[in-house]
């Protein structure tokens, strides 16, 4: 591991949390620590950004890609912000013959993201899952805990625009 | 040797006074409560409620301005189906457990019970107490008596009080077959305590010298103190038995719950009893004493050789012998050694540990210090599953409070022995709870396993010598050493020692946490204590080991559980999971989702496990979708016995037990699915045959409005059809039929 | 000394080894070539393929080879039924969850998986179901990675770890999803990735080839408007012979030769020129140092790989960096600026071939400090020996039995000092044959500097040159170069310092020829074959110290003038920065 870095470098990480990690750092084995600091930037900023992940690589001395190596083999380490709102849609058989891919395609297009994304004011979270066991509901999306069935490509805006009014509220 | 000569003896003596000052402090305290109410503070009885049950008697209280009613916090009982639980201790009576706690139950049990004297016998758990009892007697049943006259002591109670024209709702019997509480009193049949007679009781001034113990071995023992004692309130000297904290504190915590006394526990002996957050009250029982023993007279070679006596084996998993593993440690050539507690279990459906962590945090602790002193090590990791935040609260405040106490840290107990420990976070990998991919996650690497040898004790942590052993593996250490290992030793079957405990779920009336002596029958687990399946079903299998175990079959019931008879007849004993299934379940499916797990859990690290889980789950897919092809289920087997013999670490070459087992036992649900393409238990949806049944249709279409893919016809008021053509078995309309006209088929 | 030796039996025939011993080099010593894939023997154990598996007696599973030492009394079977058909298994599973490609694939017939699969005997396909999929990742100038021919066998994550002390590839996620990128997922380009193709060398199948330039060279080739120039590096004629079967160590710069002219290239010069002109200029920036009170230690700057590599690391130590060009940049820059006003032809129609053993030239090409004001590259395309080998192929010509011969002049001639630069060390050795000269004014006795010479990882000596002493060191494969940079760093004083990414330098560079059937690379053996012919190249040849090459000395009387003057500094020298994303 190499000891310096040549120049000042402002990192976007608290000050608190950088502490943290140099204390680290001047402890035996200080990349045994790796996941110990991750589970604190998770903790305070949600998931674990790109960028604050190379910063914990340059504090701790640790090899970036030992950090995300790390962070992806963990279940418990979210890589993405996640939405305030869980968009999960059922890809089911019945759904699927419903015209489930239509209501996604609403969803996508209401909401402005891809599956698998979080709208940029973390509101929404889209995925896609298998059969919620809905069939007769057929197309279903659950939101959060709450189930919404018979889902057609028009209702869309409204569902999402009445927990945007909800939250603005 | 000076210095040896002057180590002995001054570290116990150094402890005593420790623990002297602790009784006296707890004494104080218990002289100025009545009433002590105890309640769960654990995840799983948090989530059942029990901190809601808490605030109500809190207010409670307050109204009431009662000093002498206080709360106490305990870890979880293991009796989850019944949580939140509270129990109502009351010195000199038998205590009172309420289950299912409820703020509205909390108001009635505060009025009728703490205030009016009268429990409330419909909140009581499992409901087996009565009323009124004039005399209330316990039970405890030398399982290990070896003498004459066996007899059955409750039995020859009962009948002789009803003789004597005593009404059999005035008596409460309470029975307790548990081998593990006769250490000091092996020669007992029976061990019997009489709590004071109604009368005597109602003035709250009863203490714990009220309560009469006697041993008991002959019949005739029994008959003298039921008519002298019972009858006309004559003690009988002769027969008095030493008091014994064993026996007092299993009855404070289990009463006469049927639940808890077919059990043995030894690594839950202080869960739901002390505060887990309060090191005295772990000290008041002995705690840290087996440390003090060890530190104070033994050398690390005899604690190495009194934990190979005791037969004590890794109750992680595998079973490895525990002393054998830490002479391994002691003996390796590097001086810095460390040592480990796995504190990930991560199989589902099993949560011993927690529940030790949550409940008696500092046993865990007290182990650690005597394997470092006898392997060497200076240092320690706890090694927790993030997932149990308020596991990792309760071991931190364990550890902070035992070293302010002088258990851990420099020269320990005055001893020149140093030790500490430290926390260290999984953050959800299953394959964690394997060594050496737990060790590369405390390096802070991706949690994957290498190759054995070279074996974490010679060469674990950063290369050092290292000694790993599970929650309940540490948790029993202390158990050794308090009560010797020979003592151990006697419990359990052949070859493994001592207790297992089983965390029991599924189709069974008791879920819950069980310890019994290993080679218990499964029968006993399951039935006696688990309390059978509900709902009148048949009993079709239980599943034991989590993903790495299998299902054993109705037939094999009576095996007796230990180490080496499961994996005799294809499972494991794994952490302890056991998960019963009734005749609604398809095997075919519960292996499925075995290995869907552990094809989702595998570190991808080793070709078997990474591509032949993969193939193994794509082949069950297409059985349990009707789309076996000729040639799968032996295709399965291949796969199942290259990945069991070829896998890096032992959880690959254990992933394929759930198939290989439910192959051993069930193959002919295997061969419905392939080649008849049924599903005998209606659980592979896409086997499953719906047809309408013409005597019971009355044609209201419902059905057929809710069938998805609208392939149910039928004129209104006409026998519908189901086109099987069309159909995808999605169940709709056999779930909105009101009539019971749709069949599975 | 008493070895502790170890009895076992193998396949029932009695073995006697040391302790430590693994059970597959034990078999090895009884003819017997355990199947392996993951393992690599200049890298630390994985055990992941777990194809090397054998039965011991007693043991309840069956133990790899390749981590299992032996122990006294063990009986071990290799091949039984049962392991024969297990290896099969887990051979068939590799395959199934690989592209079916075989015939168009870069690897064909030099892939170990398909060697094996054909060894083992996977006839039929019992378990093959969903392939997973991957989109290849080609953002690199020098290295194409192919997920789906990834069987994670982790040998490039150890040798850009171990050997390279990179650490730029790691899996990530886990189960059948692990894939083997750099952090974050990102792109190669993107990365800390020193371009050095270790990663490749490594690799048993095509899950990392290079990013192949034969397509554009055809083209240039075919295309009449174009004068293309073709210049090959020292270490490419020490091993392009293995490409066609020859013995390692042969030497075949005349075939070479020969053969770029048959494929059609106009002139064929030697990179030696400019590896001549390197020592030239370097030693005068080195003796300039010393008298001046310059950053010392010297550090070359030949290798892309190492430069890259500073510019993430190790940035604070970019001022010891020598500021010549490598020898590639340098005779591309001289052909379109010297060459091209001497053959009058318009630069703006020279195309310029490198044939380098190396697949960081390919991203030097492309750095824009090597660029001319209108964005063209110095080197039109770099080819590596490999894809040297693969055209000479494609072309149908005998290389084996062609007749030698000569580059072309001016550009083509060198000293023997030029052609120890594919050596490690030998850069060193000739920048001191030169230096020492002119230092002491006169002939050296012997311009042998043998401490300097041999394949290992990490040389350092003190010499006495002119009464000044000196204490030089010689670094191949970056993990060797961390440990000499962290004592510079530490305030040690070193004088001069030689740092090639490769193992062995170039002669072990990422675009030599794979090794036959069975063999491996980072074979610091065959590298020593491969440096012996060159440095039988130089013990043969009259002329040895750069400074003496008429060409060069030419090059400087009627272009470059003044050794280290201005137009010597444009056209043969650079600087570099530092990069991000920060290695560590």
């Amino acid at each position: 591991m190499t000891k310096q870095n040549t120049g000042e470098r402002a990192y976007t990480l608290e000050r608190d949390l950088q502490d943290f990690i140099a204390s680290c750092r001047k402890r035996e084995h200080p990349e045994s620590f790796l996941i110990t600091v991750l589970h604190k930037v998770q903790a305070r900023c949600g998931y674990l950004s790109n960028e604050h992940m190379q910063e914990v690589a340059e504090l701790l001395g640790v090899p970036a890609s030992t950090v995300s190596g790390v962070a992806t083999f963990y279940h418990f380490f979210r890589l993405k912000p996640q939405g305030k709102y869980m968009i999960n849609f059922c890809l089911g058989t019945a759904c699927y013959v419903r015209g489930a891919p239509l209501v996604v395609d609403a969803f996508r297009e209401v909401l402005g993201i891809e599956v698998g994304e979080t709208t940029k004011d973390c509101l929404f979270s889209l995925e896609a899952t298998r059969c919620l066991g809905v069939c007769g509901l057929a197309p279903v999306a659950m939101i959060n805990e709450e189930v919404y069935g018979k889902l057609t490509p028009t209702a869309i805006p409204g569902i999402i625009d009445t927990i945007r009014r909800r939250e603005e509220a | 040797m000076d210095e040896e000569v002057e180590r002995v003896g001054k570290i116990l003596e150094r402890y005593t006074t420790v623990q002297n000052e602790t009784k006296e402090r707890l004494a104080k305290l218990a002289n100025e409560r009545c009433i002590e109410i105890q309640i769960g503070d654990a995840t799983c009885e948090n989530a059942a409620g029990s901190q809601v049950a808490r605030n109500e008697f809190e207010k409670l209280i307050e109204a009431s301005g009662r000093k002498d009613i206080v709360i106490k916090k305990t870890g979880c009982t293991g009796r989850c189906s019944a949580e939140p639980i509270v129990g109502v201790l009351q010195r000199g009576r038998m205590p009172f457990k309420y289950q299912s706690v409820t703020a509205e139950k909390v108001r009635r049990i505060f009025t009728e019970h703490i205030l009016g004297g009268q429990p409330v016998i419909d909140f009581l758990l499992d409901k087996k107490t009565k009323n009124k009892y004039r005399h209330q007697i316990a039970f405890f049943k030398n399982g290990a008596y070896t003498g004459q006259d066996v007899f059955d002591a409750a039995g020859r109670a009962a009948s002789r009080l009803a003789n004597a024209g005593v009404q059999k709702e005035e008596v409460k019997i309470g029975v307790s077959i548990n081998p593990g509480l006769f250490i000091a009193h092996e020669s007992l049949q029976y061990y019997m305590i009489i709590f004071p007679e109604e009368k005597a009781r109602n003035t709250g001034s009863t203490s714990d010298a009220d309560v009469t113990r006697y041993g008991v071995t002959k019949p005739a023992d029994l008959d003298r103190i039921i008519d002298s004692h019972l009858l006309k309130g004559e003690a009988q000297p002769d027969l008095f038995a030493a008091a014994d904290p064993l026996f007092d504190r299993y009855l404070k915590m289990y009463a006469d719950i049927e639940f808890f006394n077919r059990q043995t526990r030894f690594t839950l002996r202080n869960s739901g009893i002390i505060d887990p957050e309060n090191i005295d009250e772990y000290i008041f029982y002995d705690g840290f004493a087996a440390a003090a023993r060890v530190l104070d007279g033994m050398s690390p070679q005899e604690v190495v050789e009194a934990v190979k006596k005791s037969g004590l084996r890794g109750r992680g998993g595998a079973g490895f012998l525990t002393g054998l593993k830490w002479e391994f440690a002691q003996k390796a050539a590097t001086p810095k050694r460390f040592i480990i507690c796995n504190a990930d279990e991560g199989d589902p459906g099993a949560f011993m540990d927690r529940s030790t962590l949550e409940g008696d945090p500092f046993s865990i602790v007290e182990g650690m210090i005597i394997g470092a002193y006898a392997t060497g090590a200076s240092q320690g990791y706890c090694y927790i599953r993030a997932e149990y935040p308020l596991a990792i609260k309760r071991v931190e405040k364990a550890i902070e409070m035992a070293r302010a106490q002088g258990f851990l840290g420099k020269n320990i107990l005055g001893s020149d022995f140093s030790f500490d420990l430290e926390i260290r976070l999984g953050a959800g990998a299953f394959v964690c709870g394997e060594e050496t991919a737990l060790m590369h996650s405390i390096e802070g690497r991706r949690g994957q396993p290498r190759t054995r040898p070279p074996f974490p004790a010679a060469s674990g942590l950063w290369g050092c010598p290292t000694t790993i052993n599970n929650v309940e593996t540490w948790a029993n250490v202390p158990v050794i050493f308090l009560n010797g290992p020979e003592w151990f030793a006697r419990l359990g079957s052949e070859k493994s020692k001592g207790t297992k405990v089983f965390a029991l779920a599924g189709k069974v009336i008791n879920t819950g946490l069980v310890e019994v002596p290993m080679g218990t029958t499964l029968r006993e687990v399951i039935f006696d204590i688990g309390g059978g399946i509900p709902g009148g079903k048949v009993f079709k299998a239980v599943q034991t080991g989590g993903p790495s175990g299998g299902c054993i079959p109705e037939s094999l019931i009576d095996t007796e559980v230990d180490y080496d008879s499961l994996a005799a007849i294809g499972s494991i004993m794994g952490s302890g999971g056991m998960i019963v299934v009734d005749e609604d379940s398809c095997m075919v499916d519960v292996a499925k989702y075995f290995l869907e797990f552990t094809m989702s859990e595998s570190c991808g690290k080793c070709t078997p496990c990474r591509e032949g889980t993969l193939r193994m789950y794509e082949i069950l897919e297409r059985i349990t979708r009707g789309e076996a092809r000729d040639g799968d289920i032996e295709r399965l087997e291949r796969l199942a016995n290259l990945i069991k013999k070829t896998a890096l670490c032992g959880l690959g070459q254990t992933a394929p037990n759930p198939v290989l087992s439910t192959l051993q036992h069930f193959r002919n649900e295997y061969e419905l699915h392939v080649h008849s393409r049924r599903c005998p238990a209606k659980v592979c949806k896409k086997l499953i045959q719906y047809e309408v049944n013409p005597e019971k249709c009355i044609g209201c279409s419902a059905c057929a409005r809710a069938c998805p893919t609208r392939c149910i016809s039928g004129k209104p008021k006409t026998v519908h059809t189901i086109d099987a053509a069309k159909c995808i078995h999605c169940g709709e309309c056999f779930t909105t039929c009101k009539f019971d006209a749709i069949r599975k088929n | 000394m008493a070895t502790n030796m170890i009895r076992l039996t193998i396949d029932g025939r009695p073995v006697e080894v040391e302790a430590g011993t693994t059970v597959m080099e034990a078999a090895e010593k009884t003819g017997i070539h355990i199947p392996r894939l993951c393992y690599h023997p200049k890298l630390s154990v994985e055990g992941a393929c777990r194809i090397c598996i054998v039965e011991v007696k007693g043991m309840r599973t069956w133990p790899v080879s390749c981590a299992t030492k032996v122990s006294e009394g063990m009986e071990v079977t290799t091949a039984s039924p049962a392991i024969r058909q297990a290896r099969r298994d887990i051979v068939e599973l590799l395959l199934d969850n690989h592209p079916m490609d075989c015939q168009t694939c870069e690897r064909d017939a030099n892939c170990e998986l398909q060697n094996l699969a054909y060894q083992l005997g996977v006839r039929d396909r019992q378990f093959a179901g969903e392939r997973k999929c991957f989109p290849t990742e080609d953002s690199s100038f020098s290295v194409v990675r192919n997920s789906e021919k990834c069987i994670l066998c982790q040998r490039c994550v150890r040798v850009c770890a171990e050997v390279q002390g990179v650490h730029n590839l790691s899996q990530h996620w886990r189960g059948a999803g692990t894939v083997v990128t750099p952090a974050f997922e990102a792109n190669m380009i993107d990365s800390v990735c020193i371009n050095c193709g270790q990663c490749i060398n490594v690799c048993p199948t095509a899950a990392w080839i290079e990013k192949s330039w034969t397509d554009e060279v055809w083209e240039a080739l075919h295309d009449p408007a174009k004068h293309v120039v073709a210049h090959i590096a020292p270490a490419i004629r020490a091993a392009i012979g293995e490409g066609f079967g020859l013995p390692p160590g042969t030497p075949a710069a005349g075939k070479t030769a020969a053969a770029l002219k048959l494929l059609g290239f106009d002139k064929v010069f030697d990179t030696n020129f400019t590896a001549d002109v390197t020592i030239v200029e370097e030693s005068h920036e080195f003796l300039d140092r010393v008298k001046n009170g310059g950053v010392l230690p010297l550090i070359t700057s030949c290798s892309p790989g190492w430069v890259k590599f500073i510019e993430h690391f190790y940035p604070d130590l970019l001022p010891n960096m020598s500021s010549c060009k490598s020898p590639m940049s340098m005779h591309s820059a001289i052909i379109k600026s010297y060459y091209a006003e001497q053959a009058k032809i318009d630069p703006a129609n020279i195309y310029v071939v490198s044939i380098m053993p190396c697949t960081a030239k390919k991203f030097e090409s492309r750095r824009p400090e090597f660029m001319n004001a209108k964005g063209r590259p110095d080197t039109d395309a770099v080819l590596t020996t490999r894809e040297l080998v693969w055209m000479i192929k494609a072309f149908g010509i005998d290389f084996v039995n062609l007749p030698d011969e000569d580059f072309d002049n001016p550009l083509g001639y060198s000293t023997g000092a030029a052609d120890i630069f594919g050596a490690t060390g030998g850069v060193l050795e000739a920048a001191l044959r030169t230096a020492a000269e002119i230092l002491t004014g006169a002939p050296l006795p012997s311009i042998d500097f043998t401490q300097v010479r041999g394949v290992v990882g990490l040389k350092e000596a003190e010499l006495e040159v002119a009464g000044i002493q000196l204490h030089i060191a010689i670094a191949n494969g970056l993990q060797n170069a961390r440990e000499l940079l962290a004592r510079v760093r530490a305030g040690e004083k070193f004088d001069i310092i030689e740092i090639m990414a490769c193992p062995g330098g170039c002669i072990g560079g990422g675009g030599q020829p794979y090794p036959p059937k069975g063999g491996y690379t980072i074979d610091f053996d065959l590298y020593k074959k491969r440096a012996e012919a060159l440095y039988a190249i130089d013990s043969g040849k009259e002329m040895r110290s750069s400074h003496k090459n008429p060409y060069v000395l030419e090059l400087y009387k009627n272009y470059l003038g003044e050794i280290g003057g201005h137009r010597a500094h444009e056209l043969l020298h650079t600087h570099y920065h530092a990069r991000t994303p920060r290695g560590i």
